[in-house]
C-alpha cells in the first residue's frame, strides 16, 4: 500500500514536472529507423544514395534565390525546424514548417504561395529542416499552443474510419509487432519531410498522416487542414528529444 | 525540372579507378498508371544515359520503365590525365540534359 502510494506520488510529480505525462518515456523513444530493414537504413545513412537530397539541393537553390536576402545563410536556420510546429501570434494559430514558409512568402514577400505538397515547398521545407539534422526535437506546448495540442491528442486517441482504429492502438500499444510484412513503429515524425519508397518521392508528414488515415479507411482531411497540424504538434511533443533526421528514408 | 546530383572525388590518382555517382531527379513514369479521371498517364522514363571522359564514352546505360524513380547509378572510371566528365541523358518527352564534372588527376 505504501509502495503504491509512493508510486502514485512519483507519477504525480512526473506529470507536474512535464505538465503532461508522455506516452513513451524519453529513454524508450525509437526513431522509425529502428523498425525498417537494413536496406532502407543503408539508403538513409549514405547522403549520396539518399534520394531526399535531391530535394535538399533544390531547396538550397530556392533558399538562396528567395530567402537569403533576409535570412542570410543556411546556418541561421539551424535549430529552427526542431521547434516546429509552433504557435504564431500573427495568425493566432499553430503553424508547421511548411505553413510557416508559405506564410512568409505570401505575407512578407507578397508572392503567391507555393502550395501544400508542391515540389518547391517540399524542397524548401526539407532544406530548412535538414539544417537541424541531429538536433533533438524541442517543441513547446505551453501557452496558446495548448489548445491545438489538446485537439491533436484527442485526434490521436480517437478511433477513426471503418477499421475503427486510433493512432494509439498501433503506435503506443503495439509498436515493434508485425502488421503483415510491416513492423509497426512508434509513429514519430522525426524523419519528415522524408523520401518514401512507396511514394517514389519525397513527402511531408501531413501526407504520411493522410496515408495512415487512408489505411484505416477514414476520411482524409485536406492537406493543410488544421486538424493535421494539431496532430503534427502532438506527435512532435510526443517525440521531444528524438533527433531530427530529415531527409529520412522510409518504406 | 530535371536535376541531378553528381559525385566525383576532388582528386583522382593516375590509372586508378575512381567511383562516380549519379542520381537523376526524374519521376520515371511507367505508362501503366492512370490519372484520377481514368486516362492513361503517358510513359516518360529516362532512356539513355551516357558519360564521356574527354570525348570517349566511358559509361552508357539504357534505362526502362522497370527502374525506380530518381535513378541512381554508380560506376568506376580510370583516368590517365585530367579532364572533364560529361553526363548526358534524354527522356521520353525529349528533354535532354547535360551535366559536367571536372576531374583532376594528381
Amino acid at each position: 500500500m505504501l509502495r503504491s502510494l509512493a508510486l502514485v506520488a512519483a507519477c504525480v510529480a512526473a506529470i507536474a514536472a512535464h505538465g503532461q505525462q508522455r506516452p513513451i518515456a524519453t529513454d524508450a523513444l525509437r526513431s522509425g529507423l529502428a523498425y525498417v530493414g537494413a536496406d532502407v537504413r543503408a539508403m538513409q545513412a549514405d547522403d549520396l544514395a539518399n534520394p531526399g537530397f535531391l530535394w535538399v539541393q533544390r531547396g538550397e537553390a530556392l533558399f538562396t534565390e528567395n530567402c537569403a536576402s533576409c535570412h542570410r545563410d543556411a546556418a541561421s536556420m539551424r535549430g529552427v525546424a526542431a521547434r516546429y510546429p509552433a504557435y504564431d501570434a500573427s495568425s493566432s494559430s499553430v503553424l508547421d514548417i511548411e505553413a510557416r514558409i508559405d506564410q512568409c512568402r505570401t505575407q512578407r514577400q507578397r508572392k503567391p504561395a507555393f502550395g501544400r505538397e508542391s515540389d518547391d515547398l517540399l524542397a524548401l521545407a526539407t532544406f530548412v529542416t535538414h539544417q537541424s539534422r541531429g538536433m533533438p526535437i524541442n517543441v513547446s506546448i505551453d501557452g496558446p499552443a495548448r489548445e491545438s495540442f489538446a485537439r491533436g491528442e484527442a485526434f490521436y486517441r480517437q478511433r477513426h474510419g471503418q477499421m475503427n482504429l486510433a493512432c494509439t492502438n498501433c503506435h503506443d500499444q503495439n509498436y515493434g509487432k508485425r502488421l503483415y510484412t510491416e513492423t509497426m513503429s512508434q509513429g514519430h515524425g522525426s524523419a519528415f519531410p522524408a523520401y518514401r519508397l512507396e511514394w517514389q518521392a519525397l513527402g511531408s508528414l501531413q501526407r504520411r498522416l493522410r496515408a495512415c488515415l487512408f489505411g484505416v479507411r477514414a476520411e482524409m482531411p485536406r492537406p493543410g487542414a488544421p486538424e493535421l497540424t494539431d496532430v503534427e504538434l502532438y506527435l512532435a511533443w510526443r517525440a521531444n528529444g528524438l533527433p531530427v533526421e530529415s531527409p529520412g528514408v522510409r518504406r | 525540372m530535371m536535376e541531378a546530383r553528381i559525385n566525383v572525388p576532388a582528386k583522382a590518382a593516375r590509372n586508378e579507378p575512381f567511383e562516380v555517382r549519379l542520381q537523376i531527379r526524374h519521376a520515371m513514369e511507367t505508362g501503366y498508371r492512370t490519372d484520377d479521371t481514368g486516362k492513361a498517364i503517358p510513359r516518360n522514363v529516362v532512356r539513355n544515359v551516357t558519360c564521356r571522359y574527354n570525348g570517349d564514352v566511358v559509361f552508357a546505360a539504357q534505362l526502362s520503365s522497370g527502374i525506380a524513380a530518381n535513378p541512381y547509378l554508380r560506376f568506376f572510371v580510370t583516368a590517365r590525365s585530367s579532364g572533364e566528365l560529361v553526363f548526358e541523358w534524354v527522356d521520353d518527352a525529349g528533354v535532354r540534359v547535360t551535366e559536367r564534372a571536372p576531374v583532376i588527376v594528381a
